[in-house]
Order: structure tokens, then C-alpha cells, then sequence
């Protein structure tokens, strides 16, 4: 008599499961290989050097440039609010078409939604950023635009997920008063993705104040710009600085936005 | 019927009224505040409309050829840069984050791991993407280390929060059975966060393309610097094409993904 | 008065929910329908204010084919039928004073409705029923602080502020325990007397039935198998709607006089 031997999987699914591993791991050397082609590795090498050099230049950090930045900073700020704002106000109209049980024409303008929103989240804050500058030029209004249109997609989705996870007897209940379908809406939907609204917009927020810091280094506005053309001025002590105050507004947004979306579950 | 009052107004959110005016007053001084520091260029602006619709029209007649080697070349080092930084992302954010799950780490090393994931969280790609083409030289090897970096903060909080919040029934069964450590937590955690982990690791990976796309912009490899030189020569049909590459790229990802998390749940 | 004639539904798929139902409620005459899950009775009240589209057959209302309306005519039709919840389906993030103006909706116009701007004899009237049903001095509380019978009693007031001529009432206790569950039975039936309203009262508690309806259908399969009056309820009558069970051990006389 042999003693049976226990398997997890049978021998094919095994094998199967081998391959995919190998084929995965096929594709990882392969993209190594070709990162590795394009690198001089004698930079890299000299990378630890470079960063100890770098550092200690940055070290102590500039502060009397100071009032230089305070301007970039407020505008940072600026456009990551209005552009939330306006996303918020583009957003909505667009979640609700988006959504199965609000949409008005299943046919033609639910998929058009979900394009918008496909497309605007596809396609990050800075590369509209990009394409804005040579459309608007250079400066904050490209910013605003620029945060404005990928955080469509971003709330446009998370919206109209809500509005379809919504508890339908409630508008339902509201249907059957005789209400119009404009009064379902507001009765019957509104209340009940609010929460959510209000807690994805002060996150997108949160997470825009991070991206417009960045935005200046493709002409877009805000403390981008100082920070890039100290960098390439090679004036370290000063990105210390610009760096230190875009930490600091993260800390502080992150702080607000935590707070608020605590206040409002 | 005539003693029930005739009027009824909805509490308001923020009881004490003047608090309310206050707050009312704050929000529409900085509103009007922000909106008046934003300086539009309204000549820069009508100039440069035209050329805005010249893009939006230049989607319908997207030109992959002309620069389709630069195209090629630049979406396969997206693609490398992108898989490889999701892969080694994945195998440093699992320590990291059994690291910083308070249920499993002792007190020191949760914090240090804490600290890692709140650094990696806080930069933006973008800035840290300048640092490394600093320090490594031009070339995806530093996006690759980007994207590496902000994955690790992505990937290891998250998984810490699921670990947190792991079924502790197990966790004492197996612990129960004198297993070590490192059975402890092959047998009673990793069974439970699996999926999360998978399902995180596509999220990731969907993430790391999209901003492999931007890293161009400051030498950094990738997709972003094609796009970035068609948009300065103003050569829109290319830039279209770009875009939509990378639209397609996105959707198809996210397509997949979905149909893979499907399958694992 | 309201009739039904022939009324079916059929779903996209399987045999039919609702298989040609005729029934005639008179004004001020409450009729509780029972029978298994799945017999249609939810079907049967949702196809009475077209909640749900009737596949054929057709649904008056004093002497309105509501069937055959138009949806801007629907929705003031459906003014006239007060509906109530198992699951009392109250706008949980709103106050108790806004779910009860709701019931006025049909009646006011969309930005009237928005602000909250209700003219002052439905807010009158709002107050008048939340007294009725026990609740003076809820109104600004939240809906989703009360408990299970206060907020069916939120959701009655909403019915009544429709200035309806029927009630249809689906599950109104099955989220509710025994005692409540015959405060609720009461009220409706109160309320009733009080406004000369007919009500369907769907309704699993076939005690509950005998003890509070004028009148009892019972449905089984979409089909009407019984109507009489709640004395005449059998045990063979029992048999037909629901199947063979051991029926006399129900509590016939569970009364809480």
C-alpha cells in the first residue's frame, strides 16, 4: 500500500500556474533589460557622491528668500481650491447622466459620460497642464484648468458609483408621492450621496494642493516655477526652502481634509 | 388645526448664527481674494484659442506616423518603467508594510515604518522624479526609482490597514499551534490579505503608467518627453496621437484589471 | 373607489407575478392581503400606482383609468394613493419635518420644493399629522434617530399629507416587533375611520389580518384564491393560500384588547 499524497492543486494547474509566473518574470527582465540599456551606469555609480554633495548644499536652507515665495504658495493653494470648485461644478451634471439609475438617455448620454470621465482621469493634472499652457499660456489660469479637468473624472466616477450604491426605496418612496422626477432627485438622491460628495471633494482637494505645487515646472502656475528654476539655477539653500513650504501645505491640507471628512461620517 | 404653526425652517447646520455670517463672510472674502490675484492675460488668451481648437481637431486626425519611432520608443519605456517599478515596489512595501501594522510589529519598528510610508506619501512624483535625475543622471533608471518610491508609501500603507483589520480568530488559532513567526503569518494573515494585496498591486500598476507618462517632463524617461516636444513644436496631430495612446494604454489596463480582481475575489 | 380588472405582470423572465387579479375596494373599506412570499402581493401594490408597469389589465381609480395616463398625469394621480413602506423607505438624512413635507410634493413646484418652501397650511397640516401619530416635537430630529415605530409613524403622516383616497401599505410591520407592530395596525386603521380611506394592507401576520382588516384577499401564485370577510378566514381557506400546515395551532385568538 503507497501513502497518498496531498497536493494543493493538481499537476496541470501546477504547471499553468508556473508559466504564468515565468512569463510574468519574462516581461519584468525584459523591461529591466531595456531601462538598463538606456542608463550610464557611470552615473549611477557616482549617484551616492552626487546626493552626499546635494545634500550637504542644501544645508542650512535659505530663509530670507522667504517673501519670494509667499505669492507662488498663495496661488499653489489657489489653484488647487478653484479648481476643485469648478470640477465640483462640472462633475456633478456629469455623474448623474453617468449613473444607471439617474441617467436620462441610456443610449447616447450615459456613454458619453462615462468618456468624459474615462478620458479626464486618464489623463494626469500635468499633462493637461501641458497641453493648457500652449492653449491659455503660461500662469495660474492654466493651473486652474488644468486641476479642474482630470479631477472631473476623478469625482465624476466616485459620484456617480455613490448615486448607483444608493438605497432605492427611498426614491421610490418619493415617486410615489406624485413628486416630478426633478423633486426624486433632490429628495430622493441628493441626501443621500451628499456625505460622499462632500467628503470625495475635500479629498480631491487634499490631493490637489499636492499636484499644483508641482504644476509651475510646466509654466502652470504656483510654486512649481521657483522650485524648478532653483533647481536649475542650482541655488540649493533655496529649494530647501520652497520645499519645506510645500511640505508644510501638504501636512496642513492633509491635516484639514482629515479633520472635515471625520466631522462629516 | 388653527393652534400648529404655519412656518418651519430647517435647523441649520452651523447653529450660532453669527459663527454662520462669520464663516459665510471668510469664504466670500477669500473666494473673491483668489479670484482677483488670478492675472489672465486675455490677449494670450484670445490668441491663443484658435490653436486650442486646432488640438481639439487634430483628435480626429491623430498622426501616429510621422513620429512613430519617438512614439514606440517612448510608450515601451513607459511600459518598462511601469512594470519593473510596480514589481520591486510590491516586494519592498511587503515588509514595510507588515512593518507598520500595529498588530504584528513592536512599538519602534511600527513608527519607523510609519515614517518611511508618510515620506514616500507626502512628494509628489513629480519632485522626487527631479531629485533622481540629479542624482542618477536623464533616463528612465531614475523615473523607475520614482515610481519605485511612491509605490512602496501606496502599497505598504494600505496593506498595513488591511492587516489591522485581519479576523484575529486565526491569528490565535494558528499561533495555538506553536508555529513560528514566519508561519504565523504565512498561514494566518497572508491567506486573508491576499486579494487586497493583488488587487492593490493592479491598482498600482494602472497608477505607475499614468504617472510614468508625466515623468518625461523633467528627464525622466518615459512617454511624457515625446509628448512634451511634439506639444513644443506645436506639432498637435502627434500630441494627439500620444494622448490617445496613452488613453487606450489606461483603459485597456484598467479593463483588465477589473477582469482579473473579478476572478481572484 | 378602486378597481382592478385583469391585472398581470409579468417579469422579463419566469411565469407571471401578478396572473389577472380582479378586485374592487370600496371607499373607507380596509382589505389586508396575504399569502406565501413570492404570491405577488408586493407586485399586486406596486402595480396599483404603477411603481411597477402592469403587463396588461388595468387599474381605477374613482372611475380614472390610471393605466392609460400619461406620465405628467400619473404623477398627479398618484397623489391620490398614499403609499407605506416595510422598510418605512424615509429619507434617512433628512428631518422628520421634511419626510413628512415630502408627501406634499405633487403639490408644490420644483424650486418651491428645493428651499424647503412649503406653503404655510401644509406646514400646518405637517404639524397636525405628526401630533395624530404621536410624534409633536420630532419635527427637527433627524430620521435616522428614531427608532423602527416612530419612524413608520413618519412615514404614515408623509401618506396622509398626499391627501390621498387609498392607502397602499406594504409590510408595514415586518421590521417591527409584535407590540409596536399593533400600535402601527391601530393607527392605520384609526386613520382610516377618521378620513374615509380605503387601504390594501399587504401583510404576513395573519393574525394581525384577522384582527384588524374589514376584509381579506389572499393571493397565491399572482392568482386570487380567497375574499371574505376575516370570520370566514378557515382553516381550509388557510390551506388554499399558503399549502397544508398544521394551522390550528395558530392563535386565533391573539388579541390585545
Amino acid at each position: 500500500m503507497t501513502t497518498p499524497v496531498w497536493r494543493r492543486r493538481t499537476t496541470r494547474g501546477q504547471w499553468a500556474i508556473w508559466c504564468g509566473w515565468l512569463f510574468g518574470a519574462l516581461i519584468v527582465a525584459q523591461g529591466w533589460r531595456f531601462i538598463s540599456d538606456a542608463t550610464l551606469w557611470d552615473f549611477v555609480w557616482d549617484a551616492p557622491a552626487q546626493a552626499g554633495d546635494m545634500l550637504s548644499r542644501m544645508i542650512p536652507p535659505r530663509w530670507s528668500y522667504a517673501p519670494a515665495i509667499l505669492k507662488p504658495l498663495w496661488d499653489t493653494v489657489n489653484i488647487a481650491t478653484i479648481g476643485t470648485l469648478l470640477a465640483i461644478v462640472l462633475a456633478t451634471p456629469i455623474a448623474f447622466l453617468a449613473a444607471r439609475n439617474t441617467s436620462p438617455h441610456a443610449g447616447i448620454l450615459r456613454p458619453l459620460a462615462l468618456a468624459i470621465i474615462a478620458v479626464s482621469r486618464s489623463i494626469n493634472t500635468l499633462i493637461w497642464a501641458l497641453l493648457l499652457v500652449t492653449i491659455v499660456g503660461p500662469g495660474v489660469l492654466a493651473g486652474i484648468l488644468a486641476v479642474a479637468l482630470h479631477s472631473i473624472g476623478f469625482f465624476g466616477k466616485l459620484l456617480y458609483e455613490a448615486i448607483e450604491e444608493i438605497d432605492p426605496t427611498q426614491s421610490e418612496a418619493i415617486t410615489a408621492t406624485g413628486a416630478s422626477p426633478a423633486q426624486v432627485l433632490a429628495y430622493g438622491v441628493v441626501p443621500q450621496v451628499l456625505p460622499t460628495f462632500a467628503g470625495v471633494s475635500v479629498y480631491r482637494w487634499d490631493i490637489n494642493i499636492r499636484e499644483s505645487a508641482v504644476l509651475g515646472i510646466v509654466g502652470a502656475g504656483g510654486i512649481g516655477l521657483q522650485l524648478n528654476a532653483s533647481v536649475s539655477k542650482l541655488a540649493w539653500p533655496q529649494v530647501t526652502l520652497i520645499l519645506i513650504a510645500i511640505l508644510g501645505a501638504v501636512v496642513v491640507s492633509e491635516w484639514v481634509s482629515a479633520r472635515v471628512r471625520a466631522a462629516i461620517v | 388645526m388653527a393652534d400648529y404653526p404655519t412656518v418651519w425652517h430647517k435647523p441649520p447646520l452651523i447653529a450660532s448664527a453669527g459663527l454662520r455670517w462669520l464663516l459665510g463672510g471668510l469664504v466670500a472674502l477669500y473666494l473673491a481674494t483668489a479670484m482677483a490675484t488670478i492675472d489672465i492675460n486675455w490677449a494670450r488668451l484670445a490668441a491663443g484659442l484658435p490653436r486650442g481648437w486646432r488640438f481639439v481637431a487634430s483628435f480626429f486626425t491623430p498622426d501616429f506616423i510621422s513620429r512613430g519611432d519617438e512614439i514606440i520608443e517612448g510608450l515601451a519605456e513607459s511600459l518598462a518603467m511601469t512594470v519593473t517599478s510596480t514589481v520591486l515596489g510590491i516586494a519592498l512595501a511587503i515588509p514595510l508594510g507588515l512593518g507598520a501594522a500595529r498588530n504584528l510589529a513592536p512599538r519602534p519598528v511600527y513608527l519607523a515604518c510609519r515614517t518611511v510610508i508618510a515620506t514616500s506619501r507626502t512628494l509628489q512624483e513629480l519632485i522626487v522624479a527631479i531629485f533622481f535625475v540629479k542624482m542618477f543622471g536623464f533616463g528612465p533608471f531614475a523615473g523607475m526609482l520614482t515610481l519605485t518610491f511612491s509605490s512602496i508609501g501606496f502599497i505598504a500603507k494600505l496593506l498595513a490597514e488591511r492587516i489591522e483589520a485581519v479576523d484575529p480568530g486565526p491569528l490565535d488559532a494558528v499561533r495555538a499551534t506553536g508555529a513560528s513567526w514566519l508561519q504565523w503569518v504565512n498561514y494566518a494573515i497572508q491567506p486573508q490579505v491576499m486579494p487586497r494585496l493583488a488587487g492593490l498591486s493592479l491598482y498600482r500598476l494602472d497608477i505607475n503608467f499614468r504617472e510614468s507618462a508625466v515623468l518625461g517632463i523633467v528627464g525622466a524617461g518615459g512617454i511624457g518627453a515625446t509628448l512634451n516636444t511634439a506639444l513644443d513644436r506645436y506639432e498637435y496631430s502627434t500630441a494627439a496621437a500620444v494622448l490617445l495612446s496613452i488613453i487606450a494604454i489606461v483603459l485597456a489596463a484598467e479593463y483588465t484589471s477589473g477582469l482579473i480582481r473579478e476572478r481572484l475575489r | 373607489m378602486l378597481r382592478l380588472t385583469g391585472l398581470t405582470k409579468r417579469y422579463d423572465r419566469g411565469e407571471a407575478a401578478l396572473a389577472g387579479v380582479d378586485l374592487t375596494v370600496p371607499d373607507g373599506e380596509v382589505v389586508a392581503l396575504i399569502g406565501p412570499s413570492g404570491a405577488g402581493k408586493s407586485t399586486l401594490i406596486r402595480c396599483t400606482n404603477r411603481l411597477v408597469e402592469p403587463t396588461e389589465g388595468t387599474v381605477e381609480l374613482d372611475g380614472q383609468d390610471i393605466t392609460a395616463l400619461a406620465p405628467a398625469a400619473l404623477r398627479l394621480a398618484r397623489r391620490r394613493m398614499g403609499m407605506i413602506f416595510q422598510e418605512f423607505a424615509l429619507i434617512e438624512r433628512l428631518t422628520v419635518m421634511e419626510n413628512v413635507l415630502s408627501g406634499r410634493l405633487g403639490y408644490v413646484g420644483f424650486w418651491a420644493s428645493w428651499w424647503r418652501r412649503f406653503p404655510p397650511g401644509d406646514i400646518q397640516q405637517a404639524f397636525h399629522y405628526l401630533d395624530r401619530v404621536g410624534l409633536a416635537g420630532f419635527e427637527n430630529k433627524r430620521a435616522d434617530a428614531l427608532s423602527g415605530g416612530q419612524r413608520q409613524r413618519v412615514g404614515i403622516a408623509r401618506a396622509l399629507m398626499q391627501a390621498p383616497a387609498l392607502l397602499l401599505v406594504d409590510e408595514p410591520t415586518a421590521s417591527l416587533d409584535p407590540r409596536t407592530s399593533r400600535q402601527i395596525m391601530r393607527l392605520i386603521l384609526e386613520l382610516c375611520d377618521e378620513g374615509g380611506l380605503a387601504a390594501i394592507i399587504n401583510i404576513h401576520d395573519v393574525a394581525l389580518a384577522r384582527q384588524f382588516a374589514h376584509r381579506i384577499i389572499g393571493l397565491r401564485k399572482g392568482r386570487l384564491v380567497f375574499d371574505g370577510k376575516p370570520d370566514s378566514l378557515t382553516t381550509d381557506a388557510l390551506t388554499t393560500i399558503y399549502g397544508a400546515e398544521a394551522w390550528a395551532t395558530l392563535p386565533d385568538d391573539d388579541r390585545d384588547g
